[in-house]
Parts: C-alpha cells; sequence; structure tokens
C-alpha cells in the first residue's frame, strides 16, 4: 500500500501533457552514479498484516495496566478522559499544518489561545507561548534565555532538578562558554547556605525545580528572594498539576515558570512525545523561545486570532533569533487544554488533592514497615524517597516486586551515587487503597 | 458555519462540572496536616465550569475552523503536506506503547526497543547513512544535535572552528540552530541558477569553516546537480556537510544522501515519512551520520545483542533467555554529545513512521520520490503560462513561482495566497525561498490525484485572468472563511495573548 492514487495510465497522461517521454528526464540533475541504488528493505504488508506486526510488537511490552506501577520521576500515570482521545483525534486538529494561514486556522489558533490562558492561571504568570519539546528543552531554553538577557554566564541549579534536564541543558551550553554551578540538596530539598554562596555577580539565573525531583516542596518563596537580592533571574521548573494545591510561580515572584506538562492529558508514550510549556513575566515577552497566538480583529472588526510576535522567531530573524524551534507540540497542547476544560476548575482541585491524600497513606502505611524508611522528611506531593533499611537492597525489593506484577520506585542509585539504595516512589489518583494496600502487603511478606 | 465560537471561558457557568475524578477512597487528611499553609496556593485556579456537551460542542466548532489534509488540497512548500494514513494512528494508540513507561525496566519495553532498532535500520537503508538517532523532536531540534556532533567531533580532533556557511535559499532554522550551538553564520550567494555557487563556495569555505548546510534538493525544488564537488570542497578543507533533510521527499527509492558525501542529516518524519502535522507539532528529527561521526550521537542508543549497566534504567537479567536477541539502551559512550532531551524521543511518531514504512515496503518507497516529481513537474507545467517561473527548466518535488507580473497588475503573491482558500485550496508556502521576490512556494506530494492537480491549477489560472482584469477582486479575498485577513499590526502592536476576565 503506497497512498499514491496517480496510477501507470496517469503517470503516461501526465507525461504526455508535459511532452516528456520518461520520468527519468526530470532526473538528469541527479548524477548517474548516485542514481544505481537497491534499497534492502523487505516487501509492502497488506493492512491486516500490518496490523497484526503493530499488535505483536505492542504486546512485547508490559504496559502499566497489566502491572501496578509506583513509577514517576518526570512522566506520570494519571486518568485520560475519554474527550480528550475523540476531540483532539478529529483530523482537523491533526492533520493541518502550523497556522500560518490564520483564516483557515481559528480553531488551532484559538485552541492555542485557550492553552495559553490556562497555563498562566495554573502558574500565575504573565505570558505564555504555545509549548516547547518537552520539560528538559523548556529547561535548557530558560536557562539560555536568562544568559542572554542578562549577559552573564553562569546558572545556579539544584541538584535535586530532575538529572535528565540537567544533563540537556549541559549539552546545551557546550559551546557557550558557561558555567553550570550545581548546588546539593542534602535533606532532599536544596541548600539554601550552599545555594547563596554560590551565587554571584556574574550569576544569570537560579533554577530550581518544585516538587523537586525527590518529590519534596521547596521553599521557593526564599530561593525567589535570593536570587533577586543578587540581580539573577528566577527559573521554577514545576509541576503544573501540583499547581492547583502548591502555590504557583507567581505568586513568589518567579521570572520564568517552565515544565512538563505530560501528566495533563497526555499518555506515557514510553517518554514522548510530551509537552514542554513557558510562562514569562510581561518583560520578558520579547525574549522568549517559541510561537505565540494572539487575540486581534479582522476587516470586519470580527475578533480573531493569529500567530504573533514573530519578529523574535527563526524564519523572519534567522541567526538573530529567540530560539531555532519551528515544530512545535501543538496538539499536545490542544490535548492539555482539552483535559483542562474537562476537569474544570473543581475537578483539577480535586484531582490534586486526591493525588496528595493517596500519595500520603501510602507514605505512612510504608513508612511503618521494617525494611525501608523515609530517606528525608519534608513536605511532598506525590511523590516520596525512601530507603533500604539495609535488610536488603532497594535492588532486590524491586527485582521481588517485579515478580509479584509490581513495579516499585525508580532507583536512584545511577543519578545519585550517595543515595544508592533508595527509591522515588510515585502515587497518583490511578493507584486505588486497594491496590496500595497490595504493594504494603507484598513488602510486609517480603 | 460557526463564525463566532466564544471562548470556553466565556461559556463559564458556576458549578457546571464535565468529568468528575473519583472519590477518595483512603482516609482523608486536612490538607494543612500534609502541607505547610505557606506553600499552599491562595489564589483560586479560575479554570472554565463547564459540561459534557459544552467540552465537545465547543472543540468540534473549533475544529470544523480548520482546514487540514483531510478536507483539503495542501500545496504548502517544502512542509510535504502528503496524506496521514490512519492505519498508522490505530498504531500509535496501541494501549502496548501508550501506556509504557520511560523508567520501565528494558524487559518489559522489548516491543517498543525491538521497533524503534528495526526503524534506525530501515532509515540507515533509506538514506546511506551508516547509524541513526531518533531522538531529536524536530527538524530544528535535529539541527540543533547535528552542530553540536559537528563541534563535538572537530574538538576530538583538536580543531577550533568557528562558523558555518549557509546558502542565502536555506530555511530559517538553518543559521538558527547554527547561532543556538554558538557557531558564526556565513550565508552565501545562489548562482543564477539558484543553486550553490561552487566558486564562491571555494573560497568562503575555509579552515576556519566548520561545516556547510545545505538542503538538497534546495527550497527552489532544484537538484543541487555539483553536490560531489561540494561535499569534496569541504572535506578537502577538513569540515564537514549536513544536509537539511526537509526536502527528502523528492530523494525516496531515487538516490541517496549518504552516498553523496553528506556526513549528517536529519529527516523530518511529519513530511517525508507521512506522519501527521498536529497544527504545529510534534515532529521528529531523527539524523543519520556516517561511521566516524557515530560515537558522538546522543545517548541513550538502542542497542541489541550485549548486556550493558544503563543510566538509571533498572535490568532484570534474569528475565532474558540465553541466546535470546535482547534490546537495551546504552549510556556508555564517552565521546557522545551527551543528551539532546529527557527519555528517547517521540516515541509516538516513530510508530507511525514504522507502520508507514511497513505498509509501503521496498516498491512503494521506491515510488515516493518519482511521483512527488511527477505531480509537481505536472503543476509546474501547467502554471508556467500564467506565472513567472525564476529557476531551472524542470523540477523536483517543488517548485517556485513568482507573482511579480501579478504584483505590478495590482495583486501580490499574499493575495493570491488569499484567494486560494476562497477556492478550497491551503495556500502554498509564500515570500519564501527569501531570494525569489513574490514567492509562492508549491508542492504537491505524490498522494494527490491528477484531478486534484487539475482542479488547483484551474483556480490558479483563474486567479491570474482576474487579476488582470480586477484585481481587487484577489485583493479582497478571502471572502469565504470563517473570518477575514486579520489586522496582524495591531496584534503585535497592543499583544493580547491571554484571556482576561
Amino acid at each position: 500500500m503506497d497512498y499514491i492514487p496517480n496510477t501507470e495510465g496517469d503517470k503516461e497522461k501526465m507525461l504526455q501533457e508535459m511532452g516528456v517521454s520518461s520520468l527519468e528526464s526530470f532526473l538528469e540533475d541527479i548524477p548517474k552514479t548516485l542514481r544505481d541504488i537497491t534499497l534492502k528493505l523487505p516487501d509492502g504488508l497488506s493492512e491486516p498484516q500490518v496490523v497484526k506486526s503493530l499488535k505483536h510488537l505492542s504486546e512485547k511490552n508490559t504496559n502499566t495496566d497489566q502491572c501496578l506501577s509506583f513509577v514517576g520521576a518526570g512522566a506520570y500515570e494519571h486518568f485520560i478522559p475519554s474527550l480528550v482521545d475523540h476531540l483532539s483525534s478529529r483530523s482537523e486538529f491533526y492533520t493541518c499544518y502550523t497556522p500560518y494561514q490564520p483564516e483557515v486556522s481559528q480553531g488551532t489558533l484559538q485552541a492555542i489561545y485557550e492553552f495559553q490562558t490556562l497555563m498562566c492561571e495554573l502558574t500565575g504568570m504573565d505570558v505564555a507561548n504555545a509549548s516547547l519539546y518537552d520539560g528538559s528543552t523548556a529547561f535548557a531554553e530558560a536557562a539560555l534565555l536568562s544568559i542572554r538577557l542578562k549577559d552573564k554566564n553562569k546558572v545556579v541549579c539544584s541538584r535535586a532538578i530532575h538529572p535528565e534536564y540537567r544533563h540537556v541543558l549541559r549539552t546545551y551550553v557546550k559551546g557557550l562558554h558557561t558555567e553550570i554551578v550545581e548546588v546539593d540538596a542534602p535533606e532532599g530539598i536544596t541548600g539554601i547556605h550552599q545555594l547563596e554562596k554560590s551565587i554571584d555577580s556574574n550569576t544569570a539565573a537560579v533554577l530550581i525545580q518544585n516538587p523537586n525531583f525527590f518529590g519534596c516542596v521547596e521553599d521557593m518563596e526564599i530561593i525567589s528572594q535570593i536570587a533577586h537580592r543578587h540581580d539573577a533571574l528566577f527559573i521554577a521548573c514545576v509541576n503544573p498539576l501540583s499547581l492547583a494545591v502548591l502555590k504557583p510561580p507567581g505568586e513568589y515572584d518567579a521570572d520564568i515558570a517552565i515544565g512538563e506538562a505530560q501528566m495533563l492529558g497526555n499518555y506515557l508514550n514510553y517518554g514522548g512525545p510530551y509537552l514542554g510549556f513557558f510562562t514569562v513575566k510581561k518583560d520578558l515577552l520579547r525574549k522568549m523561545p517559541g510561537r505565540i497566538a494572539g487575540e486581534t480583529v479582522d476587516h470586519r472588526g470580527r475578533r480573531c486570532f493569529v500567530l504573533t510576535l514573530q519578529a523574535r522567531e527563526q524564519h523572519i530573524r534567522r541567526e538573530k533569533a529567540t530560539s531555532n524551534i519551528c515544530t512545535n507540540q501543538a496538539l499536545l497542547a490542544l490535548r492539555t487544554c482539552i483535559y483542562l476544560c474537562t476537569l474544570g476548575k473543581k475537578g483539577l482541585a480535586e484531582l490534586a488533592m486526591l493525588n496528595i491524600q493517596k500519595s500520603h497513606y501510602a507514605y505512612e502505611k510504608l513508612c511503618t514497615l521494617d525494611i525501608v524508611e523515609p530517606a528525608f522528611i519534608q513536605p511532598f506531593f506525590h511523590e516520596f524517597v525512601l530507603k533500604s533499611k539495609d535488610i536488603l537492597p532497594i535492588r532486590k525489593i524491586n527485582e521481588y516486586l517485579l515478580k509479584k506484577g509490581i513495579l516499585g520506585g525508580f532507583e536512584l542509585a545511577e543519578f545519585y551515587p550517595d543515595l544508592a539504595n533508595s527509591m522515588l516512589l510515585c502515587v497518583t489518583e490511578t493507584k486505588t487503597k486497594e491496590s496500595i494496600d497490595r504493594l504494603i502487603a507484598a513488602l510486609t511478606n517480603l | 458555519m460557526y463564525q463566532n465560537e466564544p471562548l470556553i471561558f466565556e461559556k463559564s457557568s458556576p458549578g457546571r462540572r464535565c468529568f468528575i475524578p473519583p472519590a477518595c477512597d483512603v482516609p482523608e487528611k486536612p490538607i494543612t496536616n500534609l502541607l505547610p499553609q505557606k506553600m499552599l496556593r491562595k489564589r483560586e485556579i479560575k479554570l472554565p465550569e463547564v459540561s459534557e456537551i459544552d467540552v465537545v460542542r465547543h472543540f468540534t466548532r473549533l475544529s470544523q475552523k480548520n482546514f487540514c489534509v483531510d478536507t483539503n488540497f495542501y500545496p504548502l512548500g517544502s512542509c510535504t503536506m502528503k496524506y496521514n494514513p490512519k492505519i498508522n494512528e490505530d498504531a500509535a494508540r496501541l494501549e502496548g506503547f501508550t501506556k509504557l513507561h520511560p523508567y520501565q525496566p528494558v524487559e518489559q519495553c522489548q516491543g517498543i526497543l525491538e521497533l524503534l532498532y528495526t526503524l534506525e535500520q530501515m532509515l540507515v537503508t533509506i538514506s546511506g547513512m551508516k547509524a541513526f538517532t531518533l531522538q531529536p523532536a524536530a527538524g530544528a531540534h535535529g539541527e540543533l544535535t547535528g552542530m553540536m556532533i559537528i563541534r563535538a567531533y572537530l574538538d576530538k580532533q583538536g580543531e577550533k572552528r568557528h562558523k558555518i556557511i549557509i546558502p542565502d535559499s536555506a530555511h530559517g532554522t538553518n543559521p538558527a540552530s547554527a547561532a543556538l550551538c554558538g557557531y558564526e553564520v556565513e550565508s552565501i550567494r545562489s548562482n543564477p541558477a539558484g543553486l550553490i555557487d561552487v566558486n564562491k563556495l571555494k573560497t568562503a569555505f575555509d579552515r576556519n569553516t566548520a561545516a556547510l548546510m545545505i538542503t538538497n534538493p534546495n527550497t527552489l525544488g532544484l537538484f543541487e546537480k555539483d553536490i560531489l564537488e561540494i561535499c569534496k570542497i569541504a572535506h578537502d578543507a577538513g569540515g564537514l556537510v549536513y544536509c537539511d533533510g526537509a526536502n527528502m521527499n523528492a530523494l525516496l527509492g531515487i538516490t541517496r544522501p549518504g552516498d553523496m558525501g553528506i556526513d549528517i542529516l536529519h529527516l523530518n518524519l511529519h513530511k517525508t515519512f507521512s506522519t501527521p502535522h498536529g497544527g504545529g507539532g510534534p515532529g521528529a528529527g531523527p539524523i543519520g551520520v556516517t561511521e566516524k561521526l557515530k560515537p558522538f550521537l546522543p545517548v541513550p542508543r538502542i542497542e541489541t545483542g550485549k548486556k550493558s549497566t544503563t543510566e538509571g534504567v533498572r535490568q532484570d537479567t534474569s528475565v532474558a533467555g540465553q541466546g535470546q536477541k535482547y534490546y537495551f539502551l546504552n549510556y556508555q559512550h564517552p565521546d557522545s554529545i551527551g543528551r539532546v532531551r529527557a527519555f528517547y524521543g517521540h516515541i509516538g511518531i516513530m510508530i507511525r513512521t514504522y507502520t508507514y514504512l511497513l505498509s509501503l515496503g521496498k516498491e512503494g518507497i521506491c515510488k515516493v520520490g518519482k511521483f512527488s516529481i511527477l505531480n509537481a513537474n505536472y503543476l509546474r507545467h501547467k502554471l508556467i503560462k500564467y506565472y513567472d517561473i525564476p529557476y531551472g527548466k524542470t523540477c523536483m518535488h517543488e517548485f517556485v513561482i513568482s507573482a511579480k507580473k501579478q504584483r505590478q497588475q495590482g495583486a501580490s503573491a499574499l493575495d493570491i495566497a488569499k484567494r486560494l482558500l476562497d477556492y478550497g485550496f491551503h495556500a502554498p508556502t509564500i515570500y519564501f525561498p527569501l531570494i525569489v521576490e513574490e514567492a509562492l512556494m508549491i508542492e504537491p506530494t505524490e498522494t494527490e490525484s491528477l484531478e486534484t492537480l487539475d482542479a488547483f491549477a484551474d483556480a490558479m489560472v483563474q486567479i491570474a485572468t482576474d487579476i488582470e482584469q480586477k484585481p481587487e477582486s484577489v485583493r479582497n479575498a478571502p471572502k469565504t472563511t470563517p473570518v477575514g485577513r486579520p489586522d496582524e499590526v495591531k496584534a503585535a502592536r497592543e499583544p493580547t495573548l491571554k484571556w482576561e476576565h
């Protein structure tokens, strides 16, 4: 199946109309030596064969419905209401291009505008863009913005930020003569004294994740004050679901608030595509990377939406653009928009509360066990770190749980050698009391 | 139809509910027992309060205001708006893929890893490159990753080079990606035929030049016929050649960038490989490299056959049987540029691409390039009597017309684009490439029929005739769309970027 409607007969007709004897005549600019290829590829399959093959591959995986998973660590399992799939699967949304022709793209544009409004509402920030690739690249882009804006070449970030996000930042700034100073979080939250000592007059920004990678809630207000005292930007990397309960970046004077919004209506998808969001204070608007939708009127005065402030972008500014980003995550932003409207004001608050209640229930029960204990005593949202009490290594505990069909916490050893024998557990609303009790029972009987 | 769909916030009415989360089944505690008061949100979140039918009608009505490939011909140059097969969507939505956590043990993810590994191999075969990474999130992200690889490679050779050469016909992402990686950009002017000026390139490509970034076929839809010499110039000067694969559709099954001497190539899976554009994304921009650049690819690499320690990923070594083919994520590549994103890439897009390649097979893939070229030349032939086509005698998968003549008669490229919307056709890419005055860049793709091409050509001819006789009828377009031309100046001067109550 090749999805090509024109037949050999059509081809002949077209060539004849052009007065050309063979299609090869259009290929004359390609050196002959380059045209002699044979592709070692399999023959095409019929649709039933394709379906069978893909089903077979998908069934070789164990999905999170087939095991009881307590893994989070930057990718979160939440229930997705049916509306999200149904509405985002309309091909008017998924088979259209970037809305460069606003007259025939009002659907996409209005949805982006609504998404921007929702992200501002959640974060308490002034403006949001239309999305970036994921949380990690939004994190790196935020750091780059601060470096450009402040014309300083150092950023200070907490070691309690997602290790992969920090790794991406390191990759992005290689060659830009930027120094990244990492501050420890010995008690689960960023050490304030070390942080303050690390900031100097050459620091462009302080970057903190909240809740941080360990699930702990940071004292964002204090850190924001410290950053601003040193004339550095304060960049908050936040879980947007937590903001239904936790203090949003706008309330502690963050300059930039970014993060991952996969958890708002998008599947785990083995790590992608996800949804990076990027919000800033008003005065940083023109420094922001990515597309932005804005409201205007048409020639008859009717409200409509367009992509605006494009003078920041690569297709206008080329090497002087605020970022190289072009294609973004529009369809996932649409899903998040639908998700947030579906949950609504009350639903989102209830959902966040459910996550808090369930994770705290699990935490308290787990803390009564003989084999594990909490690694940190800090307020948390829906994730927490447990360490093994040296009876059994965490790896062994997880292997045992796996045999029982339970995916235990994310092991921290590889990212944090100092936290070897610890794991990060996540409990979302998808876990019933019964399933949490199943985890407890398995560990009790170990 | 739905000329004015209010914002969802304007439909909000206190107390309306849609989805209701399940009741709490664990003993509840007051929030202040669990989290300190000072860490809690003060300001109420003003999300809309709407019912299920409100949400459904709202987004359905919004969708109906869009043109899309499923409803309209979309001859958007360099965007390859081909048909997006439905079976690809079904495949990507299988629960064995969507409900897979990136940190599950690799034993539980053998199916997806096998798919990704096989897809990398297929892209290697199709492109002639030696190895692929699927991680870059989009074309521009692939470009950035490519620039980082170039720098890492040259660093390893002990060479400090600062410059990237880019033709003036290139996409804006090219110079932006090079600059984001810390390179200086030198633009070189195309020759009168619209191709890279080989002599200028020879002079410009000095010992300070890290790489040449090209697009082939270029944005005029012309194949760089001196490609072998171009690559040689760069290589002889100790530099590399990066190829923007945005226009790969033309070459599919005909020729391979890897054989031309290209060192790094990105592919836009959302263009050449039929995955949907999603209203602006997600796409994917995997990159392929030559053997010598392989060690620099981002981690993790998907590998097979042997076991290794992995970063943060659990492995239950007891599960995989002996001698069984086993896929895993390898982080042990000391020369790698590092991570370019969290996790492993746009997996959902990879599944669609893999499905597409399974359906097409060898024979299908070999037809894509040829039929896309056939369609483009056919349209070009039908329009050449009415519009100026400044470059080339034939074209590859796309061509660029200039509305210079029409502009003198009173209607611009923009006007023509807008008038096409009234005929039910999406507009071509306009005012790009920058080297063509009043440019309209047309790419029909291979998935359009002769009849569709004829209808589009008829509309274009009618518009050209109208411009000669009554240009105002074109200047006033569009008339049939949900809204007319927006006031873009107002949007930029008084930015309103969110709804305020």
